[in-house]
């Protein structure tokens, strides 16, 4: 095993573009769960980013909140302003791991792992979070709901880093995370959904229950159109249109269709005049 | 490899308050580099996947799992771990039953003993949502809860 320590976002761009094969490092919580049976991951090449101080703050601009490829859950579960402006963004981020993974963990991080069960990923969609990706090529922006493509595909270049995400600042009327796992901390997701309303209009994303973290468009129109919902069954249709859940060792796929179901419909039932 | 990037890394950081610098591979964690270079055995391996918490240190001041942490990303930066603190100070888990078995007990006083300095955190947070991180399968964990909220009682009545 091999490692570059970079010590600026140039130094970083121009070893990835020298080397596409390098892995990069942020966190580490997901590259090194298990680390010394792995070993096949100690034969790859590594570039950390830790040294790269200008991809950690975050910052508010007029129009919108910009993550840095290095802020951490902990670093936005600190800033109270996002408790009252994207609080989703806060109840995601303390439903990952445990405090000593959210001190660690990274928004970007969890985007580029690429997981069907990221937590991060469902708010930042529903908030319509846009991936900015920096090369020596130069920059692309990618909206996060058009980011993956499969079970771990994405459009993102392996010369291309994740150096910000940019969430736009809205006012909503309506927000909502749920995650369902094993226990409340330490869990892996079985089926996770995120639900927002502003001038934009819904948003319904749902994580655990497709090859990657999807928007559902079927469920938005339902919302959008006010369609009746008289039960929990009755958007079984939509949900089956917009995500295809599988059986595997969390979960099976009818649980995870049928918790989804009820999980919107209970909580859209006081706020969609449409669901009796 | 020819390249050279393969070879040690010579890395300086704080621990525990004194400037240290050592070698490191760079495939170790931090957890192997406290532990077995460094002699620091009061941090435990658990799980090795960032669930027990048995392994926590402070990060410049944060809490982290070190079975996650490679050695590499510490360079210039504060580590402290269970050994950094003042057994004087453990009177108020002793009484309560916070330990029993003991093997988690190095991450949960690591945890706790940042909660009692950080009361602040409370006002978001409860005990045991910033307790989730430490595995316990011997005090049920009533035991830990009470050794915080003791400890956080004494600090404030002291």
């Amino acid at each position: 095993m091999s490692v570059l320590l970079p010590g600026s976002l140039a130094e970083a761009l121009g070893s990835l573009a020298a080397d596409p094969d390098l892995v990069p490092m942020a966190g580490g919580t997901d590259l090194l769960v298990h680390w010394p049976q792995r070993t096949e991951l100690h034969e790859r090449s590594y570039l950390d980013l830790s040294g790269v101080e200008e991809l950690r703050p975050h910052r508010w601009e007029a129009d919108e909140l910009v993550l840095g490829g290095l802020t951490t859950y902990w670093d936005i579960i600190e800033d109270r302003r996002a408790w009252n402006e994207l609080p989703l963004l806060i109840d995601a981020a303390r439903q990952v791991g445990s405090v000593q993974i959210q001190t660690r963990g990274s928004w970007a991080g969890n985007i580029v792992n690429a997981s069907p069960a990221a937590d991060g990923v469902p708010v930042l969609m529903a908030y319509d979070a846009v991936v900015v990706l920096d090369s020596t090529r130069g920059r692309s922006e990618v909206p996060l709901s058009g980011f993956y493509s499969g079970y771990k595909e994405m459009r993102r270049s392996p010369d291309e880093l994740v150096t910000e995400i940019r969430v736009p600042r809205r006012a909503y009327d309506v927000q909502i995370f749920e995650k369902v796992g094993s226990r409340r901390a330490q869990a892996i997701t079985k089926v996770g959904v995120a639900v927002t309303r502003s001038d934009a209009g819904w948003r319904v994303v749902a994580n655990s229950v497709a090859p990657f973290v999807c928007r559902c468009p079927a469920l938005e129109r339902i919302l959008e159109e006010g369609a009746a919902v008289g039960g929990p069954d009755d958007l079984l249709p939509g949900i089956r249109e917009d995500v295809s859940p599988i059986d595997d060792i969390r979960s099976t796929a009818e649980y995870r269709e049928n918790v989804l179901a009820r999980l919107l419909y209970y909580d859209l039932l006081d706020l969609c005049p449409s669901f009796g | 490899m020819s390249d050279g990037r393969s070879d040690p890394l010579r890395i300086s950081f704080t621990l525990n308050g004194e400037p240290t610098t050592v070698e490191v591979s760079p495939s170790e964690r931090l957890l192997d580099l406290l532990r077995y270079r460094l002699g620091l055995t009061g941090t435990k391996e658990g799980c090795a996947e960032g669930e027990c918490g048995a392994c926590t240190v402070y990060l410049d001041g944060l809490p982290v799992d070190s079975c996650l942490v490679p050695a590499y990303q510490v360079r210039g930066r504060l580590v402290e771990t269970i050994e950094s603190l003042d057994p004087k100070g453990m009177a108020h888990y002793h009484a309560r039953g916070t330990t029993q078995c003991g093997a988690c007990t190095p991450g949960v006083v690591m945890t706790a003993e940042w909660i009692v300095r950080h009361p602040d955190r409370l006002e978001t947070h409860t005990v045991r949502e910033l307790m989730a991180g430490n595995l316990c399968r011997c005090t049920g964990y009533d035991g830990i809860i009470e050794g915080v909220e003791g400890a956080l009682g004494d600090r404030e009545a002291g």
